[in-house]
């Protein structure tokens, strides 16, 4: 935040402000395109109000129709779906590690002190970041068909963005010190990389892989709903044939799924990062 | 730790763990790809259906450009919408949930709320409130603005709790009331990470407004979806290009608020090319 400036009013005193004239006119200008965006999209937006009259007796009726929960269907076909929502989620994530490696060497412009090759590496994470998991999926689906295979690479695929983006970062982040050591002492590049960075960005590698996986198991839940495997598929079946107290029983399972893998996450990060 | 031959220890060995972990992985890596069905049979079809897939997108086909517009103005008011609404709930709520100044009967419920909030994926609660309001853009933002309540909850919450007690105790010292508490030894200290965040749940809602129209909460999705489904991937390569460019430009105007705000830039270095390089930490998600 800059200084207050300080301005002389017509009597020649001099008056205190926070914000220079310049910056008061920017700030009213966004202040001003939020309200102007705010009111353009209520009286755009195409909304029946019948529906939402009638919206709390619609939720009641969902409620009733889901409990009690199905729980003797989560045997038989939810579990299984479950495992797999997990494996499409850890494999994705492996995977995006393995490949957003290169990637995120390649984004460092320490490392690699060539402005095109940082670019073109750039636009690789910026173009997996910019497409939204379920359309890697439907994508996937097209050209591998439905099922696991198809979310696992959709997954991955939305993931090297994340973590490229991340681990150069931390790579243009790491010391020039160590580097500059190994350089001298005539190290090959093989080792500058093992000795030199990674022992300083290996700690944020480990803390963005886990993070992902986070996100990932959540992500993986609804890339079903395109055929691209897991939970989402078993949840997609069961609200087309409108068998809520199944749905009722999936979404508990994601529920606890999702916060089973907060808890891992978090201890695993006091633990070992 | 054992020496090596120079009688030193050799500070890169992994440790015993390190290692079992690593097979552990390993292990894992075989057994979950054992069950995705990979076989060399499938790669090749799916190569094939590749190709086929990517000479049938190029060249990218607007000839429905009034749809795809369409589609991205119902997004556009989705993602704008369920940001004010989600933004406007989420301080309270935030608010109720901080411990250091809430009692518990409280923070409790308030972060129940929260963790409620930010347990589904946005898509599946879009399904939940499909059913409850009927398809079209209600349904999206109300699904929007619960993610949005969610996720600035939860980090609002997170920044009021780290504050300083000093100014907190000053305000209170003079005996203003709780109000005035609020607004001028509270908010004063949050305001710039609060920015940070609404900003970017801006950019996020925006992605994912384009995203629960497949399961029928209105915006470009549905559109999109119902393209994939008719194998028109000419009209899905021109919604891809379209939606990828909304997103870009969504988030060349959140940088561009944080810059006004945080970084008390004027209109002028908005628009000059040399303005300085705003470096966004980034938060949950991205």
């Amino acid at each position: 935040m800059p200084a207050a400036q300080p301005a002389a009013d017509a009597h020649g005193a001099q008056r205190w402000r926070r914000f220079t004239s310049g910056q008061r006119l920017a700030r009213f200008a966004v202040h001003l395109a939020i309200v102007a965006a705010i009111v353009a999209a209520i009286r755009s937006v195409e909304v029946i109000p019948e529906f939402l009259v009638d919206a709390p007796e619609q939720m009641l009726d969902l409620f009733t129709r889901m409990w009690p929960p199905d729980w003797a269907h989560y045997p038989d076909t939810i579990h299984e779906a479950l495992m797999e929502t997990i494996h499409i989620a850890s494999l994705g994530t492996l995977l995006a590690l393995v490949l957003a490696l290169p990637v995120g060497v390649l984004a460092a412009n320490n490392l690699v002190p060539s402005t095109p090759v940082n670019l073109f590496a750039k636009l690789i994470l910026v173009s997996s970041r910019s497409v939204n998991s379920l359309v890697w999926a439907l994508l996937f689906v097209g050209i591998f068909g439905p099922g696991a295979l198809a979310g696992t690479l959709a997954i991955a695929f939305r993931s090297i963005g994340f973590v490229g983006k991340l681990f150069g970062e931390a790579l243009e982040e790491a010391q020039a010190g160590p580097i500059e050591a190994l350089t001298a002492a005539g190290a090959p590049w093989t080792s500058r990389m093992t000795f030199g960075y990674w022992p300083q960005v290996e700690p944020a590698f480990w803390s963005i892989a886990l993070f992902r996986w986070d996100i990932n198991v959540r992500e993986s839940a609804v890339l079903g709903l395109v055929g691209a495997g897991g939970i989402g598929m078993a949840l997609d079946s069961a609200m087309n044939l409108f068998q809520w107290d199944r749905v009722a029983v999936i979404l508990i399972a994601i529920f606890a799924v999702v916060v089973l893998a907060e808890i891992v996450v978090t201890q695993v990060r006091k633990r070992v990062i | 730790m054992s020496a090596d031959a120079a009688g030193r220890d050799d500070p890169f060995r992994a440790s015993r763990w390190a290692r079992v972990a690593w097979i552990a992985l390993a292990v894992y890596v075989v057994y979950a790809s054992s069950r995705m069905e990979i076989s060399w049979e499938r790669v090749v079809t799916g190569l094939e259906n590749a190709s086929r897939f990517f000479a049938r997108m190029f060249p990218p086909n607007f000839e429905r450009w009034e749809l795809l517009l369409k589609g991205l103005l119902e997004s556009l008011e989705i993602a704008v919408l369920s940001s004010a609404f989600g933004i406007l709930l989420a301080l309270p709520v935030g608010l109720a949930a901080a411990r250091n100044l809430m009692p518990a009967w409280a923070t409790w419920p308030a972060r129940f709320v929260i963790v409620a909030c930010r347990s589904f994926h946005p898509v599946i609660v879009a399904i939940l409130f499909v059913k409850a309001v009927g398809f079209g853009a209600l349904a999206g933002i109300l699904a929007l603005t619960v993610a949005s309540i969610g996720f600035i909850g939860k980090l609002f919450t997170e920044a009021i709790e780290e504050i300083s007690d000093k100014q907190v105790e000053a305000v209170r010292a003079t005996g203003a009331p709780f109000a005035s508490v609020l607004a001028f030894g509270v908010l004063p200290q949050v305001f710039s990470r609060f920015i940070g965040f609404s900003t970017y749940q801006l950019d996020s809602n925006l992605r994912n407004s384009t995203m629960v129209g497949i399961v029928g909460a209105g915006g470009i999705g549905g559109t999109l979806f119902a393209a994939f489904q008719r194998f028109d991937y000419d009209f899905v390569c021109a919604i891809l290009i379209a939606i990828i460019s909304l997103i870009m430009v969504g988030e060349v105007m959140a940088t561009g608020v944080r810059k006004v705000f945080l970084e008390g830039a004027t209109l002028a270095d908005l628009f000059s090319r040399s303005g300085r390089a705003v470096r966004v930490r980034p938060l949950e998600g991205d």
